[in-house]
């Protein structure tokens, strides 16, 4: 294991940020770190950096105990959400800093700059100044200046956050590419579940300063450990009293088991291909169901329709209540 | 400067009739000559009444020159430990939070508040050698501050203080600490980085700084005056002897004298408008 987090607590005043966290993040992967904003994820990435220090609890990283190391002394590269360019040195300054504090030999910085430069697409850029760059070329540039000093680990803090939605996708590919080439240890702080299941290995899922789980993007979404895990990962809704995702159910014009619950189509909302519609079941819950065009037509659904719901076979539900479902939308709100 | 005034005025102006507009002008230009271009151009006219002869003459007598090094020593010693000091209470005043911030942030714009003569005879009860609190045991080690060197850098660099403050604490402030956070992730200790990525990033502020506090160094009167007892050819200073020649009615003298003190600032205000200048290209 490359990072062990052992016990970890942090508190702001009366605000617990962490609370006795425990996580082991393996070496050579991509982690992410996800859960809603406030919810302690970047102050771990921090205190694993050493720019924040926990109150208790160890950090090791590859095996070097360095919960009271200084950041410098500690070999993470780090990037920042807004960049932290240095505004008055060109890229390739930027990106030979590290080395130079190092003091490694003039021709040694000048090659591994262009090196770097050229993974990060950055070559003909390289005497320009930060401020001559867009934000995805300043987000590229400041990954370049953390690998540059050939970090044990690489800790990204939203990396991808100030920048607008198209770029941001670009970005999210650039990053799972690059590090299949570069395969160093990453870890990157996210809010945006899609982000995290597409680009990572594994993710830790924080909320309220606890770790809720940890797994592989399909273990996540297929077996939560709980309602909050299930609501932030997806879209969720509630069929006889357990969440479960919209996708999952399945519609009928009579009832298929005795598990089938009756109930009337209230809206009817078509995006696309996929088909979204509101039952109001007989026992009063509110169940809303998404699947494709062609199915909709096929049952000929219409508003005010009788229709019979089912759990799909092998479907995903979890006990809980809509507050997990709600939590989703406000950090899907936070998010965009 | 006319037009750097009206300007922004009849931009903002917008929609306001000219004759507004002018008026505006006239007062603000009105006002400006009467109270710093008049005053200034009489100056000049009458230092040059007779070409460069009363320049000459002031830098023959030997107690003028010695009080125009003085001032410069001075000037220099204090713009020199305000630089350091001002530096280490800005970044303290920044980056730092502890108890007491507050109290520290007043009593550094205290000097801008009080009178300068007040400042002179606060200094006077606390170092003076007859009846100061420190000031006979200062004497008695061979230290003497009152009436000495000493004594007219401190009253300086009292009356100087906030200026390099007052500049850098925005600028640290807008630049915020995540370069700093970055330079120390990859691998500078803190030397290291207020050398390579902080002072780099406050080097226009200071410069400013600096410059505006030599300015208010060398035309130091009131504190100074107080403090250095005024021995002509020792700790007498450029301010003082501009009074000592118009009492002593060689207006010729305090005339040439005063033009001195007032290029030095014109220099120095030329010297601030340039950084400005090149503050605002780097930061578009």
């Amino acid at each position: 294991m490359s990072i062990e987090v052992k016990g970890v607590s942090k508190r702001f005043g009366d605000f617990v940020a962490l609370d006795d966290i425990n996580v082991s993040l393996p070496t050579g992967q991509l982690t992410a770190l996800l859960g809603p904003s406030g919810g302690g994820k970047s102050t771990l990435l921090r205190i694993i950096a050493g720019l924040d220090s926990a109150d208790e609890g160890s950090v090791v990283i590859e095996g070097n105990e360095a919960t009271h190391l200084p950041p410098q002394k500690r070999n993470v590269g780090f990037v920042f959400q807004h960049y932290a360019v240095f505004k008055h040195m060109s890229v390739a300054k930027n990106v030979a800093f590290g080395l130079e504090i190092r003091k490694r030999p003039k021709p040694e910085i000048q090659k591994r700059v262009d090196e770097l430069l050229e993974l990060v697409h950055l070559s003909q850029f390289a005497h320009r100044l930060p401020s001559q760059l867009s934000g995805g070329q300043r987000q590229r540039m400041a990954l370049a200046r953390a690998l540059a000093v050939e970090p044990t680990v690489l800790l990204l803090d939203e990396p991808f956050g100030a920048l607008d939605a198209k770029v941001r996708k670009e970005l999210r590919d650039w990053l799972r590419r690059l590090h299949d080439e570069v395969h160093v240890t990453t870890v990157f702080v996210t809010h945006d579940q899609e982000e995290a299941l597409e680009v990572a290995d594994e993710i830790v899922v924080i909320n309220q300063g606890r770790v809720e789980q940890v797994g592989t993007p399909e273990e996540l979404y297929d077996a939560p450990a709980n309602d909050f895990v299930m609501g932030f990962l997806g879209d969720v809704t509630t069929l006889g009293g357990r969440l479960i995702r919209p996708h999952d159910i399945e519609v009928a014009d009579r009832p298929v088991g005795p598990d089938s619950v009756e109930g009337t189509v209230s809206r009817l909302l078509r995006i696309g291909f996929e088909v979204r519609i509101t039952v109001l079941t007989d026992a009063g819950e509110v169940v809303t169901v998404e699947m494709t065009r062609t199915h909709a037509r096929r049952l000929r659904l219409a508003e005010g329709a009788t229709v019979f719901l089912t759990a799909a076979d092998g479907a995903t539900s979890v006990a809980g209540s809509v507050d997990a479902a709600a939590a989703t939308d406000l950090a899907v709100a936070s998010g965009g | 400067m006319a037009s750097h005034v009206s300007s922004p005025g009849s931009t903002a102006a917008g929609g306001g009739t000219t004759a507004t507009t002018w008026l505006l002008r006239v007062l603000v230009v009105g006002y400006l000559v009467m109270l710093v271009v008049w005053p200034t151009a009489y100056l000049l006219r009458h230092t040059f009444t007779h070409g460069f002869e009363s320049l000459q003459g002031v830098l023959q007598d030997p107690d003028v020159t010695h009080a125009l090094t003085l001032t410069g020593q001075v000037a220099v010693a204090a713009v020199v430990i305000n630089l350091v000091f001002g530096m280490v209470v800005s970044l303290l005043l920044v980056r730092y939070d502890f108890p007491g911030k507050r109290v520290l942030s007043w009593l550094i714009d205290l000097p801008l508040s009080a009178s300068p003569v007040v400042v002179g005879l606060a200094l006077l009860l606390v170092y003076s050698p007859i009846y100061g609190w420190f000031g006979p045991t200062l004497r008695n080690n061979g230290i003497e501050v009152i009436f000495a060197k000493p004594g007219i850098i401190m009253a300086t660099c009292f009356v100087a203080l906030p200026l390099i403050i007052r500049e850098i604490v925005p600028v640290l402030e807008e630049l915020g600490d995540d370069q700093e956070q970055a330079a120390r992730s990859l691998g500078a200790n803190g030397w290291q980085t207020f050398w390579r990525i902080t002072l780099p990033g406050i080097r226009w502020a200071v410069a400013y700084g600096v410059v505006l506090s030599l300015a208010r160094s060398l035309g130091e009167f009131g504190a100074v005056k107080v403090v250095s007892g005024n021995v002509k050819g020792q700790t007498e200073t450029a301010t003082k002897v501009v009074e000592r020649t118009y009492q002593s009615q060689d207006l010729d003298a305090s005339y040439a004298v005063a033009f001195m003190l007032v290029f030095a600032a014109v220099v120095c205000l030329v010297v601030v408008a340039l950084l400005r200048t090149r503050d605002e290209k780097e930061k578009a």
